[in-house]
């Protein structure tokens, strides 16, 4: 027995654990992305999303202005501050050249503190003239350049001499030096950590130049209709079928189960027939409707559900009174049902918001009419394949909405739940 | 005219047109057709009383007839013609899709799909609603865990994708294989396997769903039946298996089958990871392949998901008779 309460510990240590743990890999996925979207687009594809609160390893180009020029033979240099030359460098980087070069491919190819240039290799051709030849190496400052004895196809080398070369300190010090006079700005590359870099750029651009304020709206216009309108229908149905006494009652409660389950696919082509039939074509209508039949099955369901519940002596005082069906129904039934009505609406909601297959086929398929879920499915996922910066921000856009729903009225929605299945 | 614009007036028009249809059809109802005056008096009530069940149903009951009943029929006539539907070929779309390679990939990645999802997400479902029952922070966990469920399969896909990713700088499942020293993979282009990363995206967003209704239902067992199986000397897991699940084997059967008749219709995941390359179309994403480009074709395949369909919903059906009386 005195083991007993070590033993409840040891057992609810596990599990506290294992939830923490099925919580954290629950997360993990939205966390990612979540984090993402607030990520400079150029920090997501250096590191990971765990990583970035760390500094990222960026790659710069910087051109200073020559300045005080010396000659030195046929060489021309100057020197100068690398972080001081450029506006963008001293933003974001930190202050430590990691690596740097001469040429966009390679920007950090060579460590701080030596030199780095690209040398004029001159090679002595098979028919006995000179050819010159690019060969790019590093060194260390004071020295001078290693050079092949001979080139890539085996031709001696004769002599060399620097055609252009940069050396750069961790501090961003440079010396600059070029074979001929110094006419334009140099390019220097360099790579620094650059500190990590939060905001609402992918928000701004997705929500100015790629349309996703339009989409947004587009699923606002279809959602909120789609939502009201089968709950009034299905409330008087409902109604009727919890506490109206008529043949085939029965037969029309089997229905609705019935129905609750078939697949919306088999009524895809039919019912855009009949809507092209009857001049509503693929349109907001369309998919209003759409949205309405498709909805009331489980409209009816809950809400018949729930009015059954309601206790019979209010309603049958309420008729003794002299109160007719109509004035039963909406002075005590209605009200009285309101917790049912919000979860069939949340419910709705969710449902009509984050639809993808009903809006493809009955909204016409031009980018102006497109949702958000045909906007990420057919657009954004093809045009903006690998750019995550811009698809986190699309997806939290548009799943922004259902989730402060959710957290608002989850008291509804499980109570929905719980009335629509369990039974 | 704007969409938000129309949207208003639709709204007005289908709540307004609503309120005025059942206001006045109960009006000339009581007051034009059955007055209640004069010698008919009693049987004009009775008769009223007659009517007003159908003047409440109409509504619902033709939005329903047109909008699911009408469609089975309506499809499974429209699978019986050629492409452009003017040639009635019987059951000739049923047949060449029969012996089409793709066709039959799709439907056994949909038995797999039908097996899988429900029973991991029943599981993890029942898992996490048993373990986070006694937390003091459990409320807080199981709303994390339901919270997939607000999300858009859209959503969900592109949320996985990110996952997914090949490149170890953003995916996080080839960032852990780097980590250990594998080369990064494309989870969704693996053979076979790829269809289970698909479906996990599925078990994610439906394990909340479980969860809630099972939770509920564990709530539901007597305290007696636990208290009197610890007196007798069981352990957490012989508590759990052997009083607690058969109690609530009812649940876990309608959470069971609500996922998979769930299953059997979401084409979002597959069209929007994978668009129903590397083998892992569905029969729902194969329907879409062919919607809009061939009617007679997509309607068969719609059908053939009816049929797939049609036994749980007699089971669900005779389930409400049950209830009923």
């Amino acid at each position: 027995m005195d083991n007993m309460a070590g033993q409840k510990t040891s057992l609810s240590i596990v599990t506290n654990l294992s939830v923490v743990l099925l919580v954290v890999l629950w997360l993990v996925p939205t966390v990612g992305l979540l984090v993402s979207s607030f990520r400079d687009r150029e920090q997501i594809s250096e590191t990971g999303w765990w990583a970035s609160m760390f500094p990222v390893e960026a790659a710069y180009r910087v051109s200073p202005e020559p300045e005080d020029v010396t000659q030195d033979g046929d060489l021309y240099m100057f020197s100068g501050n690398l972080f001081a030359a450029s506006d963008d460098v001293t933003a974001q980087g930190s202050g430590d050249v990691s690596g740097f070069g001469i040429t966009g491919r390679d920007p950090g190819i060579a460590t701080p503190g030596t030199t780095y240039g690209r040398l004029k290799l001159l090679v002595a051709e098979p028919d006995g003239g000179t050819d010159e030849e690019n060969f790019e190496t590093s060194w260390q400052t004071d020295a001078t350049p290693d050079v092949p004895g001979e080139d890539e196809d085996g031709r001696p080398v004769q002599d060399f001499y620097i055609d252009r070369a940069v050396t750069v300190q961790a501090n961003g010090d440079f010396t600059w030096m070029q074979d001929g006079e110094v006419s334009r700005p140099p390019t220097i590359y360099i790579t620094a950590a650059a500190p990590p870099d939060f905001g609402l750029q992918n928000y701004e651009q997705i929500l100015t130049s790629d349309n996703m304020d339009r989409a947004f709206i587009n699923t606002l216009t279809v959602t909120i209709p789609a939502t009201i309108i089968p709950i009034l229908i299905a409330a008087f149905a409902a109604y009727a079928l919890a506490w109206m006494d008529f043949r085939g009652r029965g037969f029309l409660i089997a229905m609705v189960v019935g129905l609750l389950v078939v697949p919306l696919q088999l009524a895809l082509v039919p019912l855009l027939q009949l809507h092209n039939a009857v001049g509503i074509g693929q349109s907001f209508l369309g998919i209003w409707l759409a949205h309405t039949g498709f909805g009331l099955p489980l409209a009816i369901y809950l809400l018949r559900n729930y009015m059954v519940g309601l206790p019979r002596d209010i309603i049958e005082s309420a008729k003794v009174d002299g109160a007719t069906d109509f004035q039963v129904f909406t002075r005590i039934v209605l009200p009285l049902s309101f917790p049912a009505l919000a979860s069939f609406a949340i419910f709705q909601f969710l449902w009509t918001w984050n639809d993808l297959l009903v809006a493809k086929v009955f909204l016409p398929s031009n980018s102006e009419s497109w949702v958000m879920t045909v906007k990420i499915a057919d657009d954004l996922l093809g045009s903006r394949g690998g750019d995550w910066g811009i698809l986190a921000a699309a997806a939290f856009i548009s799943i922004a909405v259902p989730l402060v729903v959710f957290f608002a009225m989850q008291k509804y929605l499980v109570r929905g739940l719980l009335a629509g299945s369990v039974k | 005219m704007s969409p938000i614009l129309q949207g208003i007036l639709t709204i007005i028009i289908g709540v307004g047109g609503c309120v005025a249809y059942f206001y006045s059809s109960n009006w000339v109802l009581d007051k034009v057709i059955f007055p209640p005056r004069n010698d008919d008096h009693g049987r004009n009530i009775n008769r009223a009383t007659l009517v007003r069940p159908w003047l409440f149903l109409f509504p619902a009951m033709f939005a329903l007839g047109l909008y699911l009943a009408y469609p089975v029929v309506g499809s499974f006539i429209r699978s019986l013609y050629n492409r452009s539907g003017d040639t009635f070929i019987g059951l000739g779309n049923y047949t060449q899709m029969f012996s089409e390679e793709g066709f039959r990939t799709a439907v056994l990645n949909n038995i797999l799909w039908a097996l899988f999802v429900p029973a991991a997400a029943t599981f993890l479902g029942l898992l996490a609603a048993q373990l986070t029952d006694k937390l003091r922070w459990g409320n807080i966990a199981k709303s994390l865990i339901f919270m997939p469920m607000a999300i858009s399969f859209v959503g969900a896909s592109l949320i996985w994708k990110f996952v997914y990713a090949n490149d170890p700088d953003i995916g996080i499942i080839n960032a852990v294989r780097d980590f250990i020293g594998l080369s990064p993979v494309d989870p969704l282009q693996i053979p076979f396997w790829n269809n289970f990363f698909l479906m996990i995206i599925l078990v994610w967003i439906q394990t909340g769903f479980a969860m809630v209704i099972l939770s509920a239902a564990l709530r539901g067992i007597p305290e007696e039946t636990v208290e009197a199986a610890i007196i007798d000397g069981a352990n957490p897991f012989q508590i759990f298996f052997r009083i607690k699940v058969p109690q609530i084997m009812g649940t876990i059967v309608v959470v069971w089958t609500t996922i998979t008749i769930l299953v059997l219709k979401v084409f979002d995941i597959v069209y929007a990871m994978t668009g129903g390359n590397f083998d892992t179309e569905i029969l729902p994403s194969y329907m879409m392949d062919y919607m809009f480009r061939d009617d007679g074709r997509a309607t068969a395949v719609a059908f053939v998901i009816m049929i797939i369909v049609l036994p749980v919903m007699v089971w669900n059906i005779r389930q409400a008779r049950k209830e009923m009386r």
